[in-house]
This record gives structure tokens, C-alpha cells and sequence, in this order.
């Protein structure tokens, strides 16, 4: 397993501040260096990845962690909109949610997200989860290489 | 580790042209904890037979999962991918680009045409092997993949 020279850049749209939170304290443990920015809510993170509002001058990220149900603009739409962009949807979208509801499943995997993990409640078990992220899309998978940077 | 309560067996539909890396998917498969039924598709004709169900395939189930190689003969994987992804009984199914090439082109193009996830084969036994098992971890324990509708 390849370690990536650098500093990998991670978009998290949750609007939970504890999950946030246990993200980025999950994320700190790790050995590679991660970049991470958090985008509160849909409109929010679409604005950062469009370099719209005041995030004119940011970088594309390499992940991103999307959470499906959010105020303003939910999850849905945004995978939506970066799925259906040429600029955007090369992005793997890694879906982030409360919800196990077969019919989220399925809908968030027609609308090309990359892959649908359910939070689980409990904290030990949520860290396990972001690591494993981490440890399967940081080391095993070659992610897109920036080409929005 | 939260492991999905998987009460079935997972069908893995691997599209794989080199018999040499087929038969070692399948040995690191047989050592998983999670019951595993897989298929092989040996080109990508073969492979949207299967997927689409028809003669002699009639009676297979789709997969919940398919590993795709992506320079196999008579059809290649990129166009498999394409298929897949437009098709509506399929383009829920994950699918993971399990190749040799390492080529940013692939990459990118893969990830375009909404590939769930790119991974480049190792050449050494024991890498090829760790692989196969991080996928099997991640996609069968860790991510919740979709029920099949037609099932």
C-alpha cells in the first residue's frame, strides 16, 4: 500500500457539529496528512466546490464525505449536481448518513455516489468507520489525480 | 468495526481476462469470513451477457458487486463501465476498477464515466492478495451496498 506524497485534500458536508468534531479527531490519527475543509450545509458545499461566494480561490478536494440530510440544500441534490458536472463529478463522493433506508441506498447509488456507509451511533464504532474510509480510499484506491488544481 | 449483518451470500460478478489473476481473487476470496458466490465474466461481452441476463444466463441473479479489469479482449472494460452506468437495472451495482494501469488518463476517464472506486493491481503475490481482502473489508463490511431490486 502507497502512502500519497501529499497532503490529501477531504471536503466533509455534515451539518452536525459532533460529527464534525469526531471526523476531524478520527482524520488527526492518521498517517497520512489530510486537508480537511467542512461545509455546513448543500448550498454551502456547492459554493466551495464551484469557487462561488468566498471560496473563489480553493483548490477541487480529492474525497468527499456528503452527509444526505442537511438544511438548505440536502445531500441528494448536491451528489445530484457534482455527479452531473464535468468539472466535478470525477470527485469520488462518499455518502455519510444516519439513514439505512433501502430506498437512500439505492437512489444514492443511481445518482453515481461512489459508495454509502451508514454512521454508526455508537462513538467507538463511528471512529472505526471514518479510519476505515480513510484506509481504504487514502491507501488502497488511486483517487483522480487534482485536475481541478 | 461495525460489520454489516450480511445474511446471504454476496455475489461478486469479477470481469477478468487473465486466468492467473482470476484464480488468486478467487483463493483470497475462499478465506473470507463472508460467504462469497462468485462469477466470472472472461471479457467484457461475456460480462454484459450475464449482467443483462440473457441465454444461457438467464437464470443468474445480478451481483451485488463487480470487479472490472479494463484492457481485456473483443469488448474492453471502459466500455462495460459506460454500459453499466447508463443502464437503469444496473448502474446502482458498484463497480470497482481492479486493473494494471496506473495511467492518470484511465484514472480520470474511470472516475468520469462514475466508476465507484479505482485500484491499480499489484505485480507481487502477497500485494494482490492484500488487495483482493481490503477490497472484500471495505465493500462487504464497512460500505452498505444496494439490494438488488430484481431479487
Amino acid at each position: 500500500m502507497k502512502y500519497p506524497a501529499n497532503a490529501v485534500d477531504i471536503l466533509l458536508v455534515e451539518d452536525n457539529p459532533g460529527d464534525v468534531r469526531l471526523t476531524e479527531e478520527a482524520l488527526k490519527e492518521s498517517r497520512i496528512a489530510v486537508n480537511m475543509r467542512v461545509a455546513r450545509d448543500g448550498i454551502e458545499a456547492l459554493e466551495m466546490l464551484r469557487g462561488e461566494g468566498g471560496y473563489a480561490d480553493q483548490s477541487l478536494p480529492d474525497l468527499i464525505l456528503l452527509d444526505l440530510n442537511m438544511p438548505r440544500m440536502d445531500g441528494r441534490e448536491v451528489l445530484r449536481q457534482i455527479k452531473s458536472d464535468d468539472r466535478l463529478k470525477h470527485i469520488p463522493v462518499v455518502v455519510l448518513t444516519t439513514s439505512e433506508a433501502e430506498k437512500d441506498i439505492i437512489q444514492a447509488y443511481g445518482l453515481h455516489a461512489n459508495c454509502y456507509i451508514t454512521k454508526p451511533v455508537e462513538l467507538e464504532e463511528f471512529m472505526e468507520i471514518i479510519k476505515s474510509i480513510e484506509g481504504f480510499w487514502l491507501t488502497v484506491v488511486k483517487l483522480p489525480d487534482g485536475l481541478g488544481k | 468495526m461495525s460489520h454489516n449483518q450480511l445474511v446471504h451470500a454476496v455475489d461478486i460478478l469479477l470481469v477478468e481476462d487473465n486466468p492467473g489473476d482470476v484464480r488468486l481473487t478467487r483463493e483470497a476470496m475462499k478465506e473470507a469470513r463472508i460467504a462469497i458466490n462468485l462469477n466470472v465474466a472472461n471479457d467484457g461481452l461475456e460480462a454484459m451477457k450475464m449482467l443483462r441476463q440473457e441465454a444461457p444466463y438467464d437464470s443468474l441473479s445480478l451481483p451485488d458487486l463487480i470487479l472490472l479489469d479494463l484492457n481485456m479482449p473483443k469488448m474492453d472494460g471502459r466500455e462495460v463501465l459506460r454500459l453499466i452506468k447508463s443502464d437503469d437495472q444496473l448502474k446502482h451495482i458498484p463497480v470497482v476498477i481492479l486493473t494494471t494501469s496506473a495511467a492518470e488518463a484511465d484514472i480520470a476517464q474511470a472516475y468520469g464515466m462514475h466508476a465507484n472506486c479505482y485500484i491499480t493491481k499489484p505485480v507481487e503475490l502477497d500485494e494482490f492478495m492484500e488487495i483482493v481482502k481490503s477490497i472484500e473489508g471495505f465493500w462487504l463490511t464497512v460500505v452498505k451496498l444496494p439490494k438488488n431490486p430484481s431479487q
